[in-house]
């Protein structure tokens, strides 16, 4: 209900479209220089526009990626899923049925996501090792669905706690137990917070560096171990390179474009997550 | 006799997710504890009990000493840069303007990538070549006409750190441009009102009144981005990959352990940065808990 006018602000604009320069650029380098044709390519020439559209470099760099982009997705959407079925029990049992203890255990749980994982990596590889699931993406994933628990658990306890008491009592009235009311109550009216967190999961999956360099054996490595170690040869030239960082960027930035209210609101869930 | 039973099926329904976490949070972490307490050197645990001569060793350890330095130079300029451009933007964004939601989200979207990613592109951007074999941003400011902007990046001797907190800025600025965002759209609109009667100006009203009130934010941030820059890792990685110059605990811990064996050292450094974070994150928890109970 502001009444302030939009006239008279043009000066407001100098530095807002100043800091969206700043945070185009890298996009700016990594398109133009994927699209140029091999023979374009040079460090000299890095800021100017292609000459035409080719595909050589993201075709050179999908070969180079393209195996560890399946690894990815392999991984991220069974970790994501895992992970938001969890919380979302979790998360109902927390904000709806709390128990002597509930108190105490849902800050317990927090405390989780906010630790730094070096503090549990060498247990964490030794256990895989004593499971057998060290090398492989199943280790990846269940690293990715414990750790995700947390925040899983957060958004959704924050979210059915906005619901209603007199709802689930209301059922209970009806007759229902305690799973029935989640299945018939809650679980229908739940699909905004599961947006929310597959989508937090499986961005904070995909863009994942540590577990996935220390858990993973080299044909198992997701695209961000990949492309890692593209850059750090000196074989590949850096304009595959870009055209690769943009491949391993791309399916988080369509999430992000076109779910980019749910990555927000999944970003502000309590603003807890770093 | 229904009551008691609900009960334990709610408690039967977080059991997996409290065993899972009692085992590889705080189970792990006192695994962690006790391998740093441990001789362990070289491929076999070796759980045999040195004190704290683990935790003695690394702080003599010239390379420890370089990873505390860098750690508070890029936590300081990472954190301090990404909160005066945060809130910088958000209070530009916050004056009514037209194509608000454009740049919102266009300031936002380097929060969907990944580490590694950015740190690849800025790594390019930030290269140090000079003369013919000149690129990245020091070819555009030399194009431009900038000369005096171009710099050795993170190849510069002592400070190189500093210039690593430019792309974890770029990342993170955003985020914090919309927490800042949603703090000052929670303030009432009759307090600035209430101020302008007053004979207040523009500047007295963001100085006296709204700068005041941000403050839970400034420190939900400062915890946050603090927090993320004591476990920096992937991003010096893929900027620079591993360098005396540019180590970290993380870092060393990483390189110590799965390069070197020393799982000792290697725990020791994880409990070290389990500590320094839960100092941050605790009174925080304790903090945002306590309040939401009251609301």
């Amino acid at each position: 209900m502001r009444a302030r006018s939009r006239s008279n602000k043009w000066f407001i604009y100098i530095p807002l479209i100043l800091a969206a320069f700043f945070y185009l650029i890298p996009m700016y380098v990594m398109l133009v220089t994927g699209f140029k044709g091999f023979e374009e390519v040079s460090l000299k020439t890095m800021w100017d526009l292609p000459k035409g559209i080719r595909f050589d470099n993201f075709i050179a760099a999908y070969k180079a990626l393209a195996p560890f982009l399946w690894n990815s997705f392999n991984m991220v959407f069974p970790a994501a899923i895992i992970s938001s079925i969890l919380g979302s029990l979790n998360g109902y049992v927390l904000a709806k049925w709390k128990f002597k203890g509930s108190e105490i255990i849902f800050p317990a749980i927090l405390f989780g996501m906010f630790i730094p994982y070096q503090s549990i990596l060498i247990p964490l590889v030794e256990f895989m090792r004593d499971i057998n699931l060290y090398g492989g993406l199943p280790g990846l994933v269940l690293a990715h669905v414990i750790y995700g628990i947390p925040i899983t658990t957060l958004t959704f306890r924050n979210y059915y706690a906005t619901i209603p008491k007199e709802l689930i009592e209301a059922s209970r009235i009806d007759g229902c137990g305690l799973l029935s009311s989640y299945w018939h109550i809650l679980l229908p009216i739940s699909a905004p917070a599961f947006v929310v967190v597959i989508i937090w999961q499986f961005t904070s999956a995909w863009n994942d560096f540590l577990f996935a360099v220390v858990l993973t054996s080299p044909s198992n490595w997701p695209v961000t171990v990949a492309l890692n170690n593209l850059a750090g040869s000196q074989i590949i030239a850096w304009n595959v390179q870009m055209a690769g960082s943009f491949l391993a960027a791309l399916p988080t930035l369509l999430v992000y474009i076109f779910l980019g209210r749910y990555f927000l609101r999944g970003l502000m869930a309590g603003a807890l997550k770093g | 006799m229904r009551i008691k039973r609900e009960t334990l099926l709610s408690v039967a329904l977080v059991t997996p997710s409290i065993i899972a976490i009692a085992i590889f949070v705080y189970g792990f972490i006192g695994w962690t504890a006790r391998v740093s307490l441990s001789k362990w050197k070289g491929l076999l645990p070796d759980y045999t009990w040195v004190g704290l001569d683990n935790f003695k060793g690394l702080f003599q350890d010239p390379r420890f000493h370089i990873d505390i330095r860098n750690t508070l130079i890029f936590t300081v300029i990472f954190v301090i840069g990404s909160l005066i451009i945060g809130l910088g933007l958000a209070i530009l964004l916050d004056q009514n303007i037209k194509g608000e939601g454009f740049f919102r989200s266009l300031y936002l979207f380097p929060m969907a990538i990944s580490f590694i990613v950015t740190g690849v592109v800025w790594r390019w951007l930030m290269n140090p070549a000079t003369g013919s074999r000149m690129s990245g941003l020091n070819l555009l400011f030399d194009t431009l006409g900038l000369d005096f902007m171009i710099s050795r990046w993170h190849t510069t001797p002592y400070w190189g750190i500093a210039f690593i907190a430019l792309p974890a800025i770029w990342q993170m600025s955003g985020y914090t441009m919309a927490l800042y965002l949603g703090g000052l759209r929670g303030i009432p609109v009759e307090l600035r009102e209430a101020a302008q009667v007053d004979g207040a100006n523009e500047v007295q009203i963001y100085r006296f009144i709204i700068l005041p009130l941000l403050r839970p934010i400034t420190l939900s941030a400062m915890i946050i981005l603090g927090h993320i820059s004591l476990k920096v890792f992937d991003l010096i990685i893929a900027v620079a990959g591993k360098q005396l110059p540019l180590d970290v605990p993380a870092i060393y811990m990483w390189q110590v352990t799965f390069d070197g064996y020393f799982f000792g050292r290697g725990a020791a450094i994880g409990i070290l940065l389990l500590l320094s974070v839960a100092v941050l994150i605790v009174p925080y928890l304790v903090y945002t808990l306590r309040t939401e109970a009251e609301v």
